[in-house]
């Protein structure tokens, strides 16, 4: 399973065991580095909902309760709501994704229709504008024209097909034999028969990926939701941490019960889902 | 029937099974793609030269681009995003490459821990790493980072109060927080080469550091590329963290492009010098892209 690079060690067991000892503990210590912030933010959650007189706390708090979770759910009533919101959203952009992104996918990568190289190209090309560049124009157009703000639709619409996603399940569809779609053709099946009977079946990993990541762009999105969103009653998670944090600011143990919260659901969908997130950073980027 | 010629010659106009099969397929996600990236574009570049108002906007030519280009703070705001993007990117590819190779050798499982435990972090949200990442930037003698001064009988800092230490937090904070995706693809790339270039090395007597300098850091040109391309990209547009932590001070020391667009839109209510920063922000990372494609190798295929 090793790959060559290492493999002039192997013929001396005592030299590869050191060596991978030494990279292992350096692993372990890098990770235990990179976690960090995360255990201290678990660690704090626990803490007490009271201000902490500078120079007093340490790494990790003294006593341990859910009072700072409470202190976060009382401080505003629609905080159960945030979480409401932020998974709303986050479901309807997985499933409008899944189903149109891919058929767009399935149309550039299968179907030969005029105009479609052209508009694939124009795709690509999107992919690489900053969003800067939209947010003000959508901005005006939700919030001064639409009237929107407030409202699912605008929390929803702009991210319900990406573009990323259109050519995610493109890339993957190309991958597919032609062949299986022509023999099916020659048997008189319709190209959406295709689509759902024969392609949708073969691609559950990569639609698993697409819906995977979308969730989590979308759960852990701020910029857009805070800019449509003005009532606390519809903000997200993400808005409703920041709002949080901007009046809470010196209470570190309720920041941190806030902070969790806005991520404990995706540490639970990580870890039981994990296969499909590690698979879901090479597919976009092998084939780039 | 009809003859063979004039069909011929109509090819080109007529509507065939298969171009409404593609229509209705991509009928929604081009509905949404024109409203919501093709019509906001060509709004973004009309309005770069308007002086924007709710109700109708006055021409003003290439005033907004005048204004944004003899501002000081534009300037500043681009010096600040190239050194971070020129410090956090390159070590970035840098620490991510030499943790894949040290993973390299473990077995299947091991690997797979290893990525998982690199890979949690860019799972929770940028404002909840932001807000954990405050805390341990606090400037009393608690804040962890000043409990690790202390230990190591240093002066603890303003860490992100100061304009001798802001920049600088937010990118140990970056390179702390977000390699695993980078190391994930490396191992891939890694775990992609051929063995036999290994085995003919070795019968050369390559050394370890050899095979890493003329078989590993050759073949993996293209997966770098690629990490680069998007790591400047997305550096380029950095917002979350100069905005919930920082917010652009002090003095400006640590504004970003991206906080600035922001700040300008929806702070001051300039769009038009909003839209016109954000279309030269587009206009460079275009060109950069470019300059890295026609750079970085004519040997690197997509």
């Amino acid at each position: 399973m090793a790959s060559g690079l290492y493999s002039q060690h192997l013929r001396d067991p005592k030299v590869r065991v050191a060596r991978n000892l030494v990279m292992g503990i350096f692993l372990f210590f890098f990770a235990a580095v990179v976690l960090f912030p995360l255990v201290y933010m678990l660690a704090w959650s626990f803490g007490p909902a009271q201000e902490m007189s500078s120079g007093s706390y340490a790494i990790f708090p003294k006593t341990w309760s859910l009072d700072s979770y409470r202190y976060f759910f009382k401080s505003n009533q629609y905080s159960v709501k945030w979480l409401w919101n932020s998974f709303v959203v986050a479901a309807a952009t997985v499933v409008s994704n899944v189903i149109f992104a891919s058929m767009a996918g399935y149309a550039f990568a299968k179907i030969r229709f005029k105009g479609g190289t052209f508009l694939f190209f124009l795709i690509l090309m999107a992919m690489m504008i900053p969003y800067q560049v939209t947010q003000v124009p959508l901005y005006i157009l939700f919030v001064n024209k639409f009237k929107m703000t407030n409202t699912f639709a605008a929390l929803i619409l702009p991210g319900c097909v990406t573009s990323y996603n259109i050519f995610l399940s493109k890339q993957f569809f190309s991958g597919i034999p032609t062949s299986l779609i022509e023999n099916a053709k020659v048997e008189g099946a319709t190209q959406f028969r295709i689509f759902r009977s024969i392609i949708l079946p073969l691609s559950k990993t990569v639609l698993a990926v697409m819906a995977i990541n979308t969730f989590m762009g979308s759960w852990n999105t701020f910029f857009w939701p805070f800019l449509v969103t003005s009532l606390d009653s519809m903000y997200t998670i993400q808005v409703g941490l920041k709002t949080f944090k901007f009046a809470n600011g010196t209470l570190l143990s309720p920041m941190m019960a806030g902070a969790a919260i806005s991520a404990l659901p995706m540490f639970v969908l990580f870890f039981s889902l994990q296969k499909y997130f590690l698979e879901g950073v090479t597919i976009g980027a092998v084939k780039g | 029937m009809r003859s063979k010629a004039p069909a011929l010659r109509d090819r080109r106009f007529r509507i065939t099974l298969e171009d409404l099969n593609g229509w209705a397929f991509i009928a929604v996600a081009m509905a949404v793609f024109i409203v919501m990236t093709v019509y906001p574009v060509a709004s973004a570049v009309i309005t770069s030269f308007q002086n924007y108002k709710p109700f109708g906007a006055e021409w003003v030519q290439f005033d907004n681009y005048k204004t944004a280009l003899t501002n000081d703070l534009f300037y500043k705001a681009i010096r600040n995003t190239a050194v971070y993007t020129l410090i956090t990117v390159p070590l970035s590819l840098v620490i991510a490459f030499g943790v894949a190779v040290m993973i390299l050798p473990f077995k299947k499982k091991t690997q797979s821990v290893f990525k998982s435990l690199y890979y949690i972090p860019a799972v929770a949200s940028g404002v909840a790493m932001s807000v954990v990442w405050l805390w341990l930037y606090d400037s009393s003698p608690s804040g962890l980072f000043n409990q690790l001064l202390a230990f190591l009988h240093l002066p603890t800092q303003n860490w992100l109060s100061s304009s001798k230490t802001a920049m600088l937090s937010l990118i140990l904070m970056s390179l702390l927080s977000g390699q695993g995706s980078s190391i994930i693809i490396y191992i891939a790339a890694l775990m992609g080469i051929d063995n036999t270039y290994f085995e003919a090395a070795e019968l050369d007597g390559a050394t370890f550091f050899q095979k890493l300098r003329y078989i590993v850091v050759p073949l993996c040109k293209p997966t770098t590329l690629f990490l680069l391309v998007t790591g400047i990209i997305n550096s380029f547009q950095v917002f979350m963290n100069a905005y919930m932590m920082t917010g652009g001070g002090p003095d400006n020391n640590t504004t970003m492009i991206g906080l600035l667009i922001f700040n300008n839109a929806f702070v001051y209510g300039k769009y038009g010098l909003a839209c016109a920063q954000a279309i030269m922000l587009a206009i460079v990372i275009a060109a950069l892209t470019a300059v890295q494609f026609k750079v970085a190798g004519d040997d690197v295929e997509y």
